[in-house]
């Protein structure tokens, strides 16, 4: 599959829909009247400076929170308090800003974790281990298999992820994400700390997983570079609000963007 | 590679097993020559603590095996109570205080159900079995009532709070069972659930040993159960969702898989585990609300074998069973008998100075 050019992208159909979203804690505002769309097969990415609700509108779009205020639209659907394995099951996988894996299981079972939703033969057939279930669980693991050949993690496959150095353990996460097969891929600061190799890495994996695959990804990041090398489109957050929305190009020469992340002289 | 990282690869010290096999075998050789030696006359304390039992083992051996066997009954019914904790430790982090009074309650409600149809002149095994049905019935109702009302207020709290949540389940149980079934001692309905009664003798080693049909029951039907769950466990989707919602909430939510579904499951397989160990332990004494005080010897059979290890769960159940009954039969006469309540909790106290994760545990792995 070819990878979609920005006319495809800007001319695509939206995936996934924030409509004047607000989301408190009490009396703490983290996000107010965010509105941005993603559309299918893109980039898109989430910026901003520290404590600007990037997260929070992640958890929002899976289903973690749910929006005091507004609503968000996926695949068309629109759903008030949709929960989280919910949202799995509707297509929107995941990765966690500072790693969520199974720590007491491998590599392997942790992306076959992954396949979760897409399994389902009988509880009954799964005691027996045989037939049905088992035909299953074989075509999963070469699923599974795959992810981790692209990833270039079989090394590590039989390996307690909890031993694992950080870099690969977030690769381990992106591998159990990649596993549910999504229609949106949310990555929450994929590079954060990684030294620059392993940044590489993780890029290309990002861009080939676009590319190849077609999956559409939303993804929250602070290293610039990466984010004008990687996205299609920019979002950027400040104190809970969107302060601009655009192409890589136009977002860096927003006034705003810069005061924001430069400081403003008083 | 530096010639000093060689060297002090080469000077790796002797592995553990073997510092404490050699131990081990040294001290029984020093014990040996000393007695060859006319260290230990008959009659004083260190005869009695170091030579007599092993002389009594060796010259009554069918009184060995007797002893043996008693062990392995109650390290059985030990590991299938150990069990009940496993499966909730393992799929939600939780220690479940209320496994005990899950036992009783269980089989409180197959024996008063039981009742309840004689009551109307319905018994007979078909009677019996129909009472199981409905107080697999009743756990099922109790798994999700757990869900509904405990764990899911409680998603993501400290584990310390579920912990505590389920000393509140306890008291509950025991209230609710006492209101419902009565505080009085029940008899379980063995005969007409069709379990085997009387013993079969052996006549080995120039002695007889006795074995309760009833017990080879209980160890037979402990031995499947064991297994199928471990199998479970290891290798079915259900079986990895468990051990995922284990270790991460968060994660185990963001691929999709269900808390509360997961939650309702594995308390409910609680559930069975405590019903089958009640209806043994009830067959071999009586369903009371005395025997949740059993649910406190899990405790040591636990730590043996580590709270997440299925497996761990059955070992660690027969080295405490027969460790207990050996000890209590060979050593009990020179502390005035009566060793077996504390013996246990020595041996599993012994054992973690060795392996703080017990012999089956997940090594505890965190980097720092």
């Amino acid at each position: 599959m070819r990878a979609p050019s920005a006319t495809d992208i800007a001319a695509g159909e939206v995936i996934l829909a924030v409509e004047n979203v607000s989301l408190g804690f009490g009396g703490v505002k983290a996000l107010t009247d965010v509105s941005f769309d993603i559309r299918k097969g893109e980039v898109r990415a989430i910026i901003g400076p520290n404590g600007a609700g990037k997260t929070s509108m992640l958890n929002c779009i899976n289903g973690f929170y749910h929006p005091t205020e507004g609503r968000i639209t996926f695949k068309g659907k629109t759903r008030p308090k949709m929960r989280p394995h919910e949202a799995a099951a509707g297509g929107i996988a995941r990765t966690f800003q500072n790693v969520a894996l199974f720590k007491g299981m491998s590599t392997l079972d942790n992306i076959m974790a992954g396949r979760t939703l897409k399994m389902n033969r009988s509880f009954f057939w799964q005691i027996l281990r045989h037939g049905p279930a088992m035909d299953e669980e074989i075509e999963h693991r070469k699923f599974v298999e795959e992810i981790i050949d692209f990833l270039e993690i079989q090394h590590i496959r039989k390996v307690p992820v909890g031993k694992l150095p950080y870099g690969l353990q977030k690769r381990v996460e992106l591998g159990r994400a990649l596993a549910m097969q999504p229609d949106v891929l949310l990555l929450d600061e994929p590079m954060a700390g990684m030294n620059l190799e392993e940044k590489e890495d993780m890029c290309r994996f990002i861009l080939d997983v676009s590319n190849q695959y077609g999956t559409t990804i939303a993804l929250i990041e602070h290293d610039m570079g990466v984010v004008m090398d990687l996205s299609d489109r920019v979002v950027v957050l400040e104190y809970g609000r969107k302060i601009a929305d655009g192409t890589p190009d136009e977002v860096k020469r927003d006034q705003r963007v810069i005061d924001a992340y430069l400081g403003v002289a008083h | 590679m530096t010639d000093a990282t060689i060297s002090a690869r080469e000077a790796k010290p002797l592995p553990k097993w073997a510092v404490v096999t050699g131990s081990i075998v040294a001290v029984v050789i020093a014990i040996v020559l000393a007695n060859a030696a006319g260290l230990m006359p008959k009659g004083t304390l260190l005869h009695g603590a170091l030579i007599k039992p092993f002389v009594d083992m060796v010259d009554l051996p069918d009184l060995f095996v007797q002893t043996i066997w008693e062990g392995f009954v109650g390290g059985v019914l030990y590991a299938l109570i150990a069990l009940g904790f496993v499966l909730i430790f393992k799929a939600s982090g939780v220690f479940n205080f209320a496994q005990g009074i899950m036992v009783v309650f269980a089989g409180l409600t197959l024996v008063g159900v039981y009742e309840k149809f004689a009551s109307f002149g319905f018994t007979g095994m078909i009677a019996a079995y129909l009472a199981v049905v409905v107080a697999l019935g009743v756990m099922f109702l109790l798994a999700v009532a757990v869900e509904r009302v405990v764990l899911r207020p409680l998603v993501n709290q400290p584990d310390i709070i579920l912990f505590m949540a389920t000393f509140g389940l306890t008291y509950l149980l025991i209230g609710l069972g006492e209101t419902i079934y009565g505080g009085s001692a029940k008899v379980m309905i063995a005969d007409q659930l069709g379990l085997p009664k009387g013993a079969i003798d052996f006549d080995i080693l120039g002695g007889r040993v006795t074995l309760q049909k009833l017990d080879i029951a209980a160890a037979v039907i402990a031995v499947a159960m064991i297994a199928v769950l471990a199998f479970f466990f290891q290798y079915t989707r259900i079986g990895r969702a468990l051990r995922a919602v284990a270790d991460s909430h968060k994660a185990a939510l963001s691929v999709g898989i269900s808390l509360n579904q997961i939650w309702i499951i594995v308390w409910f397989t609680a559930g069975i585990v405590a019903l089958i160990t009640g209806i043994m332990w009830g067959a071999r004494s009586d369903v009371s609300f005395g025997l949740q005080t059993i649910a406190l010897k899990a405790l040591p059979v636990l730590i043996l074998g580590g709270f997440t290890s299925v497996p761990g769960a059955i070992v660690g159940g027969l080295i405490i069973g027969i460790g207990e009954k050996i000890g209590e039969f060979y050593w009990g006469p020179l502390f005035g008998n009566g060793i077996e309540s504390w013996l246990a909790y020595v041996i599993a106290l012994a054992f973690l100075m060795f392996r703080p994760q017990g012999l089956f545990g997940d090594k505890i792995i965190e980097r720092i």
